[in-house]
């Protein structure tokens, strides 16, 4: 047996924490950059019209996306409506009453192989289904495509924080003769309350950047996305469309667009940790 | 088969199998008759045939070493085990002679005569009022004024509301670990259980604490029929009736507390009794 050298196993230990902290570093530095272009070239596209006009042609000066934004937030709300509930209760399936079953574990894989699907694929399928039938593009197919985004998402944080909820609970909420539907709703949701909001928050966070699944469904439309019946104005695909285009005036309203979305994901992120932290008390 | 079972354990009930080492005496009136009970934890065996009377308005002791089947005996009175899917028992259980090991018993109502104290504090996440008012507005529908009257009621019953009448409205969870502990023997009380089982309920707490439980549990007494788990053998002698001794799954002595301390009849809980295992 050879005792190693301290002084070359202290040398290690520094280079590693060394390499791990550069990587670290760098890493903040390009978020740091992509902040500092989007914030820089964006902020300036930002002003009263721009949230508060229609888009103009290319070459008229004025207009904003305000049709854009309405529809990414109809959207993004129909989403979230139809998308969280599903997911809330196929979490509470797999975390209080599904455990090891055959029907437990494929809906589990399933939740994976949905969560690691391309997104562009979502937007396809749900072209497929409810785009083409009708021949029209249209706001609730956008939703719908959103809403399938989320509920993998969904599904396996709500099992995951309910998992994380201690079964002592559960057992002393069924003792005082509680029905188990009730010692979900009532004590094992109430506690998990925080972590279940902060997962619901962050599939909000995750498919408000989409783009694709959009693409195919709500498109796009120069007009006031109505009931969501029509082709859609949204963010995403504006910016798409903008920053595609030869125009200076639209590439600079898709910078724009880019740092509202930026920022509203950053607040929601944000605010999720507060409110968290909050309830942690 | 199952009703083939149901019938062997008929005739078993009609001339119920003296304990073996029982002296207890037979005046008092039997709450829970328990006979043949076997549990299993899937395939490993962790009961067997334990056969045991709980008395009523008496505090029944369960000790033994760690791992002997002391909590699983008593989560079979309330059916708790039920929760996991591969837990099952064998055997009968009379609660005020009706066995509640069958298929058919109705599990809120058991629940609703059994309450239960665990090892860890388990306040609800939500205001210690709401704790306590929780089983009561689960079972009852009353006006508001009734309700507080009954969480105060219980409150005091466990000893807590002189600590907490003006908190009521602060997280549960916000109270030591004792006080915890009082809060969930509050809410077991409020319904109105007629057995209350405690499993280590002061294993998690610190002595002052354990001394006001111990106390609380004598005046329980008066009203409920108590199954303590403990592992604390000072404490058996110090608050219960009557004790039983468990090894390995086996109920070896059962008696009156005063018996099994002073004069064991098994070597077994001699030893255990005096230190020398567990």
């Amino acid at each position: 047996m050879r005792v190693r050298s301290l002084a070359r196993r202290s040398f290690v230990n520094h280079l590693v924490m060394v390499i791990s902290a550069a990587v670290s570093a760098m890493f903040l530095f390009i978020l740091g950059w992509v902040l500092y272009e989007v914030v820089s070239r964006g902020g300036m596209a930002l002003s009263w019209s721009f949230f508060t006009k229609l888009p103009t042609p290319p070459g008229i000066p004025g207009g904003g996306l305000a049709n854009a934004i309405i529809g990414t937030l109809m959207i993004t709300v129909l989403a979230v409506i139809i998308g969280v509930p599903i997911g809330l209760l196929a979490g509470i399936y797999l975390a209080e009453f599904g455990g090891e079953s055959r029907f437990a574990n494929v809906l589990r894989f399933t939740c994976n192989v949905l969560m690691g699907t391309p997104s562009i694929i979502i937007g396809m399928f749900v072209y497929a289904l409810l785009v083409v039938p009708v021949q029209r593009f249209s706001g609730y197919a956008g939703a719908a495509a959103l809403a399938i985004l989320m509920l993998p998402v969904v599904t396996r944080t709500t099992e995951d924080i309910l998992k994380l909820v201690p079964n002592t609970l559960r057992e002393s909420a069924l003792a005082l003769a509680a029905p188990m539907w009730k010692v979900t709703l009532e004590i094992v949701f109430r506690a998990g309350k925080s972590g279940l909001m902060t997962g619901v928050m962050l599939a909000v966070a995750r498919i408000s950047g989409e783009t694709a699944p959009l693409l195919f469904t709500a498109l796009n439309s120069p007009y006031w996305p109505g009931w969501l019946e029509q082709p859609t104005a949204n963010l995403t695909v504006t910016i798409f469309n903008y920053a595609m285009s030869p125009y200076v005036d639209w590439q600079q309203k898709a910078w724009g667009a880019s740092l509202l979305i930026t920022v509203s994901v950053l607040l929601l992120t944000v605010i999720t940790r507060f409110s968290l932290k909050d309830n942690r008390k | 088969m199952n009703k083939n079972r149901d019938s062997v354990l008929e005739t078993k009930k009609q001339c119920p199998r003296k304990h073996e080492s029982r002296s207890a005496d037979s005046e008092l009136p039997v709450k829970v008759f328990v006979r043949n009970l076997n549990f299993y934890y899937g395939r490993d065996q962790a009961l067997f045939d334990n056969n045991i009377d709980i008395y009523e308005r008496q505090v029944t002791a369960i000790i033994g070493p760690s791992g002997c089947g002391k909590s699983t005996h008593i989560r079979t009175y309330n059916r708790i085990y039920a929760l996991y899917r591969d837990q099952r028992t064998e055997g009968q259980i009379l609660l005020d002679g009706q066995n509640i090991l069958e298929e058919k018993i109705n599990l809120i109502r058991l629940r609703r005569k059994v309450g239960m104290i665990f090892q860890k504090p388990s306040p609800f996440p939500m205001t210690v009022f709401d704790n306590v008012a929780y089983g009561l507005k689960l079972h009852n529908k009353m006006s508001r004024s009734e309700l507080e009257g009954r969480v105060e009621d219980a409150l005091k019953r466990a000893a807590l509301w002189d600590e907490v009448k003006n908190q009521l409205h602060q997280p549960g969870t916000q109270l030591s670990g004792g006080q915890q502990q009082r809060l969930c023997i509050a809410r077991a009380i409020a319904i109105e259980p007629v057995l209350l089982l405690m499993d280590e309920p002061c294993s998690a707490i610190d002595p002052i604490a354990t001394a006001k439980i111990e106390e609380l549990i004598e005046s329980l007494k008066t009203r409920f029929t108590i199954v303590l788990v403990t592992h604390n053998m000072q404490q058996a002698a110090r608050v219960s009736d009557y004790t039983a001794f468990f090894y390995q799954g086996h109920i070896v002595e059962f008696g009156k507390t005063s018996q099994i301390f002073e004069n064991p009849l098994k070597k077994q809980t001699e030893d255990y009794i005096t230190g020398r295992f567990g």
